[in-house]
């Protein structure tokens, strides 16, 4: 393979030096275990010279008009190693499988690779043909990077553990000694805030740059940790490139180069076992020799150079190398994608070990090389298809998801944004209404109902997640749950979709149409492997986001009561089919509910009105009714508010949907960036707060607030504080949360026969006037009964005729009924049909 | 009558001519799409273009220009391809440079070396005709074209497409015997080319095809050629679910048609760029050239409606043609309704409601709220192909329906939603992948007692979804994907419809006929083809007038809407408020004035009230509706 075409090629790269060795093709592991290897050089000239002996042909891959050459990354180069004890491994995934045919290097004498030749007359400034990578400079300069790279204030899951104060990565090797995993992964955001070059170069030339790192690395660990075992060297593997985002943006530029790309997993392939070395074995002399695989093609050797003989030699399969190999394919993650077209769709690579780290649904991010190979030439046609295939190489994997089974940090919905997007959120948060333009941008086609929309202004925003799960409590609930009641008609499911269509992760469900596993999770037998696979449901998918359910009040009894452990606990056990486990469901609960006759009853309290079982409503912080005002002016404003959505202009509409999107980002930095804390004053108005509201029932000897309505409190405060872009929570963040709460409360726990707010409503679905009058009738019917002497037994009828003598207020039946009840359980009579008897 | 036109002909010619100009200077590209732009552009020009909507496949010249109606079903990934490359003259060693574009296969030759190829992006779209499209659209299309089509090839033709020959007359112009079905400009009612457009169709393509191939075509039933569309230029502004006049380059090459077979799994093994596609998606996005033309895109026009009758392009033409029928309008209005009210067998209410429905259209959407839909539930309906019959007059009438008959056993069955396929790696149509403005004809009467499996129950949300919010949540299995549509949503029923909708009328007849049939007909049959195509015109245009409400009568509306709440809140709603201002806004429009007048709003009240007294009725009637 070593052709006398590219001898000028080497010679600019001042090699002739170096005398030329045939066996161009042998493997680096062997190279490194015959003990026929050179120790690795030091000073950068014969450093870049150790490889040109042993693969010239590895130099010469064009890199499609763009670069006329790359390295091939099994070679020596890489992975020579002063240690001869660890085997190196061939990275694939940097593509030592493609090598391109060689290129006549004198047509071509690039001006770059002029001014490096008279560099290279000093004999120091090397490069990499192609590039501008200087071998001995880049490792250097890695090392450097390794050892001094501080990043105080990081808060990536994967350094818990780690002193901040100290070189990350240095750490990081010391816990691969002790581990002996031997894969070193390197935010590439650290590399670029510490050497902006090094990551310039590391994103255009990776296949250049990482061996060189993994060279790097490996003489830095062995020397620290010269006893470590490790099954294979050390491979670098760089995440979070800045270079591309989203699959959409990739175009031709970026082929070879280093790219992280978001998406979703949705096939993977069977494992393919790829051949990296050919083993053939001459039939007539036992003379074996290995032939590495070139772009999928095997050259076999037509002469066997030890007895001469022609084509005696035959392919050995089982003691040929393979590597594995997976073909996955990843398709653009909803979220970013316009509207209006289909998801994109990429094949990606994983070699070695990455493969089936992923599974169909997952979200990943990748980070790989760009490739693009043209299509297979057929002998047989003349002329080929002048489309290219394009895959990624996968360096490296990164779940998004990962988190909603084991609960860390939220960086997965990390958005990016723009300098100037941050520049407008903060102006905006300035200004001292921001508050109600946010919420008078929700929904604008929904008319008024301005606290309903603050209410759910605040429910996007979210409280402040705090963990107490060291005292034993576990999290505490950060997310407001809002219900909304009210007349069919008053545009509830409107709100419901508009919520859905704002927040990146709603789910929007309807109560009829789902049930507690659509809800949950469910189990089902992949058709294909015969596995069991757990599928996640609407709760669990809004995760971090809103779950809209609409019709609430039709939900099945079952169904709903899955909702009481997602709604405070914020967790959801599964234990089906052999599968137990409890996911995440992190997710606030915006729920619509109908009245059970159909039009609200004003004398009714709410729980009667919407028959829904007060250990659930109590789940819900802020409890709104949305009924028909029915007054003039309402209507006027209404009528005017209709009239103006059929004929506002175009330009107009073209401004709301600007503050949608605006509307979509505040949140969304908001979500991320901002974790308000209560300060001193706040916490005390709280305090007041709270003593004012247990104080209110107090007086008639109910009790109006429980401790689940103070934290409801603290969350909205912290959720207004958000809305500020404000860090701490202070008291007009309370004043607020407490008027809306007054209100919710005003409209959902009135008691309609005092009149009176009474929070016992929600928390014991029965308004503490109604337990009192209940009792007092008990009492009454039993001074009668008393009254009446010893008589064992009663007719039915006419105990109750006689009670509604008695009493000055109007018994119903179902009063007396319950009377009755109570009286049984005090075992003081029984019932049996339509006798009373006592006891 | 044009002659030979070297841009229609070899359209290829010209690009490489201004490509060789060039000097790889890159501003050629744009150079040639304001070339053809231009030549389009002419009076007529567009007319002599061959469709691949009207013309079977083998009749049409490959690498010739051609033009497709289409609408985008599924959009491919993105491809990298050799937008400039360099071939070498084996006998010479000649380098030369070659240009890519607008082409599948390159050139014999190709130095892959070559540091002079660059790399080009392009995307494909599968493009299937408009779905629904009516027969007498397609007929009149086909009329209108002017295109001399010449075989390509000594093209035999084979059993079944014998009655090319009988209708076309040879030509001496050429030695070769040629045919040319459309040389000249038909007349109304052109016989022959709807017996052309059957066979031509490439679904009934002989059985030697390697397998079934699916076209994918969103209702059951369609045919016309699909077509893979190579698109340049402009990629973000197209959406799934345009409407197109696509201009490109046909390409039929048999290269393209690399078929599974001859693949040897040996290779496959070893060779790992064969190995990415497995054969479903090969099939899709591969397919034969000869059944899925690939065409090269040229130019493209979104098509705001598919009516022949009316002029295409927003040019002076269309406004003068708007403002002279603007004259006529409330005559055609009185003939249409007078003719709606015989077909639905006297009832001039439902009628009126009927013909408010056909002219709705979504005209624009605030936040999730679509605006201006009307979503009609004519209840009441007579059993027994009464509404087969109703459809076919509606077909007759819109450029494209269709009847969806909600029978148990299609709604368990049919698939309405599109669904990705991630095997074969594309987006499998289903019933509601339809272009905007399409009337859906739901035939509730069709509808039986039994039981919904889910697939029906997932059929009948979306058709819910569809009603009241537009939109249609595509199944990416993983995740959905939510698209605007815009769909004229009929629903005909026995008694209210078990889907949701903004109006329900309940019909009332008042003649009863003894055949029904022959009743339709006879009306059917009693309009001149004029008169029919004077309301085609007509319902086609009123929709896509503009409308908008003075302050004035903005304030009367109030004050109007504030008066009914005062006598009885319980009566009117906010919802009855949007459903009043939807009818007052198409009633105006129904009439050709593009403002709300009082009386406008006056009649629209009016008629809604008769409206509501006739359910109110049915209600007492029947008593124990909800």
């Amino acid at each position: 393979m070593s052709s006398p075409t590219s001898t000028p090629g080497r010679r600019k790269r001042n090699r002739d030096d170096i005398p030329a060795t045939p066996k161009s093709t042998r493997r680096r592991g062997q190279d490194s275990s015959n003990g026929d290897l050179r120790a690795m050089p030091t000073s950068p000239a014969t450093d870049i010279a150790s490889p040109a002996v042993h693969d010239t042909s590895l130099f010469s891959s064009p890199r499609r008009s763009v670069l006329p050459s790359e390295v091939d990354m099994s070679s020596p180069l890489m992975y020579g190693t002063p240690s001869s004890r660890v085997e190196a491994r061939q990275r694939p995934d940097l593509g030592s499988i493609r090598k391109a045919p060689q290129v006549d290097l004198h047509s071509e004498p690039p001006s770059a690779d002029g001014a490096v030749a008279s560099e290279q007359a000093l004999g120091q400034k090397l490069v990499i043909w192609g590039t501008d990578v200087n071998v001995g400079t880049c490792k250097e300069k890695f090392q450097r990077f390794l050892q001094r790279f501080i990043d105080p204030t990081s808060n990536e899951d994967e350094n818990a553990g780690l002193d901040l104060n100290e070189p990350l990565y240095m750490q990081k090797l010391e816990e691969i000694s002790v581990v002996g995993e031997p894969v070193l992964n390197v935010n590439c955001s650290h590399v670029q805030s510490f050497d902006a070059d090094l990551y310039r170069q590391l994103i255009s030339y990776p296949q250049e740059v990482i061996p060189t790192f993994d060279m790097a690395v490996n003489e830095l660990f062995f020397e620290r940790f010269p006893d470590s075992i490790l099954e294979h060297q050390i491979q670098v593997r760089p995440y979070n490139a800045l270079k591309t985002r989203n699959m959409r943006s990739l175009n031709p530029e970026d082929i070879d180069q280093m790219i992280t790309i978001s998406g979703m997993v949705i096939r993977t392939s069977q494992l393919i076992p790829e051949m990296q070395e050919a083993f053939f074995q001459c039939q007539v002399c036992a003379f074996s020799t290995c032939v590495e695989v070139d772009r999928g093609r095997i050259a076999e050797p037509a002469v066997c150079r030890n007895c001469n003989t022609t084509h005696s030699l035959a392919l050995i399969h089982n003691r040929s190398a393979f590597s594995d190999k997976q073909m996955i394919k990843v398709q653009e993650s909803p979220d970013d994608m316009p509207a209006g077209q289909t998801p994109h769709t990429t094949i990606v690579y994983a070699h070695n070990d990455l493969v089936d780290k992923v599974q169909p649904g997952d979200r990943i991010n990748i980070t790989g090389i760009y490739r693009a190979v043209p299509m297979r030439e057929n002998p047989r046609q003349s002329n080929v298809k002048s489309v290219y295939k394009t895959h990624i190489d996968v360096i490296h994997f990164r779940k998004t998801d990962e988190k909603r089974l084991h609960g860390l940090d939220e960086d997965s919905d990390q958005k990016l944004f723009t300098e100037e997007r941050v520049q407008i959120l903060k102006e905006l948060a300035s200004k001292p209404d921001v508050y109600d333009r946010l919420s008078s941008a929700l929904a604008p086609s929904i008319y008024e109902h301005e606290d309903i929309k603050k209410g759910i202004l605040l429910q996007l925003f979210g409280g402040t997640r705090k963990d107490f799960s060291q005292t034993g409590r576990g999290n505490f609930r950060a997310e407001v749950n809002i219900l909304l009641c009210g007349d069919p008609g008053t545009s509830k499911s409107q709100l419901l979709q508009y919520v859905f269509n704002l927040v990146p992760r709603g789910q929007y469900t309807s109560g009829k149409g789902s049930s507690a596993v659509g809800l949950t999770a469910y189990v089902m037998k992949d058709p294909e492997t015969k596995q069991l696979v757990l599928q996640t449901g609407a709760l669990v998918l809004s995760d971090n986001g809103i779950c809209c359910i609409d019709e609430f009040d039709k939900m099945s009894d079952s169904t709903r009561s899955v909702l009481h452990e997602v709604m405070e606990q914020q967790t959801l056990s599964i234990a089906k089919a052999g599968i137990i486990c409890q996911l995440n469901a992190r997710t606030s609960v915006l729920a619509a509910a109908n009245p059970v006759e159909s039009q609200w009853n004003p004398k009714k309290t709410t729980i009667e009105n919407i028959q829904l079982p007060h250990t659930l409503l109590s789940r819900f912080d802020l409890i709104f009714l949305m009924l028909d005002p029915q007054d003039e002016a309402y209507d006027r404003r209404l009528a005017h508010h209709l009239v103006a959505l059929y004929y506002q202009s175009e330009e107009q509409i073209e401004e709301e949907f600007l503050d949608m999107a605006v509307l979509k980002d505040y949140i969304a930095y908001a979500r991320t960036y901002i974790n308000p804390r209560l300060n001193e004053e706040a916490s005390q108005a709280l305090i007041e707060a709270y003593v004012d509201m247990r104080k209110i029932g107090s007086g008639r000897g109910m009790v109006s607030a429980y401790p689940r309505q103070l934290e409801s409190l603290i969350r909205l405060a912290e959720a207004h504080a958000k809305v500020r872009f404000s860090d701490k929570v202070e008291t007009i963040d309370v004043e607020e949360a407490k008027r809306l709460h007054r209100e919710a409360l005003k409209q959902s726990a009135t008691d309609p026969r005092t009149g009176f707010v009474d929070i016992s409503i929600i928390t014991t679905g029965m308004s503490a006037t109604a337990r009192k009058r209940k009792e007092e009738v008990a009492q009454a019917l039993k001074k009668m009964i008393q009254s009446k002497g010893k008589t064992p037994a009663m007719k039915y009828q006419q105990l109750f005729d006689d009670l509604r003598g008695q009493s000055e207020a109007a018994i119903t039946k179902d009063m007396f009924e319950e009377a009755l009840r109570a009286l049984a359980d005090e075992d003081y009579l029984t019932v049996t049909g339509k006798t009373v008897r006592l006891l | 009558m044009p002659s030979s036109h070297d841009w229609i002909n070899k359209p290829l010619g010209v690009v490489e001519a201004m490509f060789a100009q060039s000097n790889s200077n890159p501003e050629w590209e744009a150079k040639v799409l304001e070339y053809f732009k231009g030549q389009l552009r002419e009076k007529e020009s567009h007319s002599w273009v061959p469709s691949l909507n009207d013309v079977p496949l083998h009749y049409l010249k490959p690498n010739s220009l051609v033009k497709f109606r289409c609408l985008v079903q599924d959009m491919f990934d993105p491809e990298f391809y050799m937008g400039v490359y360099e071939t070498v003259d084996p006998s010479t060693k000649a380098n030369v440079l070659r240009c890519g574009k607008y082409k599948d296969v390159t050139e014999c030759g190709v130095d892959l070396n070559s540091r002079n190829t660059v790399t080009a992006e392009r995307q494909t779209f599968y493009c299937v005709p408009i779905p629904g499209e009516s027969p007498w659209a397609k007929e009149s299309y086909g009329c209108s074209s002017q295109a001399r089509v010449v075989p390509s090839t000594s093209y035999v033709p084979s059993r079944q497409k014998r009655s090319y020959e009988e209708d076309d007359d040879d030509m001496d112009t050429q030695p070769q015997k040629q045919r040319e079905p459309h040389t000249e400009p038909h007349g109304n009612g052109d016989s022959k080319r709807q017996e052309t457009e059957a066979p031509s169709s490439q679904t009934t393509a002989p059985s030697d095809c390697s397998s079934h191939l699916d076209l994918n075509f969103p209702l059951p039933g369609e045919r016309g050629p699909a077509c893979l569309v190579k698109v340049y230029e402009g990629l973000d502004s197209f959406k799934l679910n345009d409407t197109l006049e696509i201009y490109g380059i046909l390409s039929v090459n048999p290269v393209l048609t690399v078929l599974g077979e001859e693949k040897d799994p040996s290779l496959l093994l070893l060779n790992p760029t064969e190995s990415m596609e497995t054969p479903e998606e090969q099939r899709a996005h591969d397919p034969p050239a000869s059944l899925v033309p690939r065409l090269h895109m040229l130019y493209a026009r979104p098509l705001q409606h598919n009516n022949p009758l009316l002029p295409s392009a927003p040019t002076e033409d269309q406004s003068a043609f708007v403002s002279s029928f603007l004259v006529e309008m409330a005559s055609v209005r009185a003939e249409l309704l007078a003719y709606l009210t015989h077909v639905l067998l006297g009832d001039g209410l439902a009628a009126e409601y009927l013909l408010l429905h056909l002219i709705s259209n979504v005209y624009t959407r605030r936040d999730v709220l679509p605006l201006g839909k009307f979503t009609l539930n004519l209840s009441g309906c007579p059993l027994n192909s009464y509404t087969e019959r109703l459809y076919q007059i509606v077909q007759q009438l819109v450029p494209c329906s269709y009847r969806l008959s909600m029978s148990l056993h299609t709604m368990n069955s049919m698939r309405l939603v599109p669904k990705k396929d991630y095997v074969a790696n594309r987006l499998v149509s289903g019933a509601l992948q339809l272009a905007r403005n399409t009337s859906l004809f739901l035939d509730e009467t069709q509808l039986e007692q039994g039981q919904l499996d889910s697939s029906g129950v997932r059929n009948i949300t979306a058709l819910g979804n569809l009603i009241s919010w537009q939109k249609v949540d595509y199944d990416f299995s993983y995740h959905q994907m939510e698209f605007p549509c815009n769909i004229n949503v009929l629903v005909t029923s026995e008694g209210r419809s078990l889907l949701p909708s903004d109006c329900q009328v309940p019909l009332q007849p008042q003649v009863t006929p003894p055949n029904m049939e022959e009743y339709l007909t006879t009306i059917h049959m009693a309009q001149f083809t004029s008169q029919i195509n004077k309301f085609r015109v007509y319902l086609s245009l009123a929709r896509t007038l503009d409308y908008s409400i003075s302050d004035e009568v903005t304030k009367a509306v109030e004050d109007d809407f504030v008066d009914m709440r005062k006598d009885d809140p319980q009566s009117v709603t906010a919802e009855d408020l949007h459903r009043m201002l939807v009818v007052a806004r198409l009633l105006s429009l129904s009439l050709g004035q593009t403002t709300l007048s009082r009386d406008g709003w006056m009649r629209a009240k009016h008629i809604d009230m008769l409206r509501r007294s006739r359910t109110e009725q049915q209600k007492s009637l029947n008593g124990n509706e909800p």
